[in-house]
């Protein structure tokens, strides 16, 4: 068992059409390290040069935005859900 | 029409005028971009036909990102189609502006809106091109004044609509959307576990979700509050402008409406100095300012300004390029500031708006005192909504005398009642009088 994160209908074309991988990582950081190995340029579309997520990358885990956790050092649980979103505004 | 396409606001990229909002590059907003020139170089035949148009933000749809022209059969029946916005009072407010030791106030009252508040500008902008694309629901995630003008233009439009909105809503909000017919979801959350919802939602069904992937469309539409500022001020912009942030759509694309009428001469002079305004309860964008930083770390709100309760404003970080290129600020007021505010307004000025109307006029008043405002300037004050949405806010500020059907009790109990005997809080009495 390892971490299924949830992919953005915007980046399905660059994640072969999944909407959905299943992954290994003990952070939230080792996770999307590991879906960047896996799908080619994924993390020129979510990451920055230096491996900080763009700013309109939000990254949920079970729901919680990571920022009110640890950020990318979030620990991450067997079985946890990530999820991937656009910042979007309007209220 | 102007507009051309979408463009990444990160990365420039270009987009077809379609249900999109997300750059697939770099996850960018994407915006709509226009071709002014397209309008022609003559500056009096615009404000003209500009002035000739209906009495709804449909006078300025050659600004707005319709395809096939303003709604309706012919642009002469804009005025009767759907649900028009628009066209709200701008109330010059000496009573307010003497108070504050300023000058020159005017009152932007977008409560004179269709479903009392300036939601109504842009889900009219969305509904339009929802239609244009051929859309035949139209759903969005709401802090209270966009639920009830999506169910109300679903109505209006004939369209199916789906309202989400956090649970904890103020009541007055969710019966003043209910009663369109809409399907009405509660979520068990609050804003920003709605948006997340609905932005997942919007990936796998047919809807137009305005403020999701109709957004670059929808967010256009608050551009119509400074045009008719400044028309109203007689092609003039004002110094300063005074605007709540929830997200700082609102903020931002009033700056940009200011700049592109600037940009093709209608108006002259400098842009406004922009003040956003917020709760000290949801204030992401006001620390971030504070503190000199570019982005807003996200918080979970708690603040009697529901409207405002966006923990996570996406164009935060664009509210503080502008505040900041405008000479401006961004500034948060206490819960206790806001009933004052509330107060204040509707005392000196006769509007009674809702809370985040009461955060815009408690932070003109902290600038005021702060002594940030040059008395000479003239202040444009952008009131987004209306009181009786928000009752609870004004409960307790002030007393009702009961009596019996007697003359002399009247005499006896109010007109020679002691002013300290109503139990109103100082801050509450008298606040629309000069001291």
């Amino acid at each position: 068992m390892g971490v299924t994160v949830k992919i953005p209908a915007q980046l399905r074309a660059a994640a072969g059409g999944e909407s959905e991988a299943e992954l290994e990582g003990a952070t939230v950081r080792e996770v999307l390290d590991s879906l960047y190995e896996r799908f080619d340029g994924l993390s020129a579309r979510i990451a920055d040069e230096n491996g900080s997520l763009r700013r309109f990358v939000n990254v949920y885990m079970s729901g919680e935005d990571i920022r009110f956790l640890d950020g990318l050092d979030t620990p991450v649980s067997d079985g946890a859900e990530l999820t991937i979103l656009p910042a979007v505004a309007g209220g | 029409m102007a507009v051309t396409h979408l463009r990444c606001r990160e990365c420039q990229a270009e987009y077809p005028l379609e249900a999109l909002y997300v750059c697939d590059r770099c996850f960018g907003p994407l915006e709509a971009a226009y071709d002014h020139s397209r309008l022609g170089g003559d500056v009096d035949g615009l404000r003209r036909r500009i002035q000739a148009g209906p009495q709804n933000i449909w006078r300025y749809a050659d600004f707005l990102p319709l395809v096939d022209g303003p709604p309706g059969p012919s642009g002469r029946l804009a005025s009767r189609t759907g649900l028009p916005a628009g066209c709200t009072p701008l109330i010059r407010a000496d009573r307010l502006a003497k108070r504050l030791g300023l000058r020159e106030v005017w009152v932007k009252n977008d409560a004179a809106n269709p479903t009392h508040s300036f939601k109504d500008r842009v889900v009219s902008v969305a509904a339009a091109r929802a239609r244009e694309l051929g859309f035949e629901t139209i759903a969005c995630a709401s802090t209270g004044n966009l639920a009830g003008s999506v169910a109300a233009h679903g109505a209006a439009l004939g369209l199916e609509s789906y309202v989400f909105i956090p649970a904890d809503l103020e009541e007055q909000k969710v019966l003043a959307t209910g009663v369109y017919g809409t399907k009405l979801v509660a979520v068990k959350g609050n804003y920003d576990d709605v948006n997340r919802l609905c932005i997942e939602l919007s990936a796998e069904r047919d809807w137009a979700f305005v403020n999701v992937n109709l957004r670059p469309y929808y967010a256009e539409g608050s551009k119509t509050l400074a045009y008719e500022i400044a028309e109203q001020l007689g092609f003039e912009l004002p110094d300063r402008c005074v605007v709540p942030i929830a997200s700082g759509s609102l903020f931002t694309k009033v700056v940009k409406g200011f700049d592109e009428w600037r940009e093709l001469g209608l108006v002259e002079g400098e842009l406004p100095r922009m003040n956003g305004a917020q709760a000290d309860g949801c204030a992401p964008v006001a620390r971030a300012f504070a503190a000199g930083h570019e982005l807003c770390k996200p918080v979970k709100p708690d603040t009697i300004a529901k409207s405002l309760a966006i923990g996570n404003p996406a164009d935060g970080p664009y509210a503080l390029e502008e505040a900041r290129r405008s000479g401006g600020s961004v500034d948060s007021v206490s819960d206790e500031e806001i009933r004052e505010g509330i107060a204040l307004l509707a005392q000196t000025t006769g509007i009674f708006t809702e809370t985040a109307g009461g955060v815009t006029t408690a932070v003109l008043a902290k600038l005021a005192a702060r002594g940030d405002i040059d008395p000479d300037e003239r202040v444009a004050l952008v009131i987004t909504g209306e009181g009786l949405k928000t009752l609870d806010a004004v409960r307790d500020t002030f007393h009702v005398h009961e009596i019996d059907p007697s003359a002399e009790q009247f005499t006896t109990l109010v007109e020679r009642a002691p002013a300290d005997a109503t139990g109103v809080p100082a801050a509450f009495a008298n606040v629309g009088q000069e001291r």
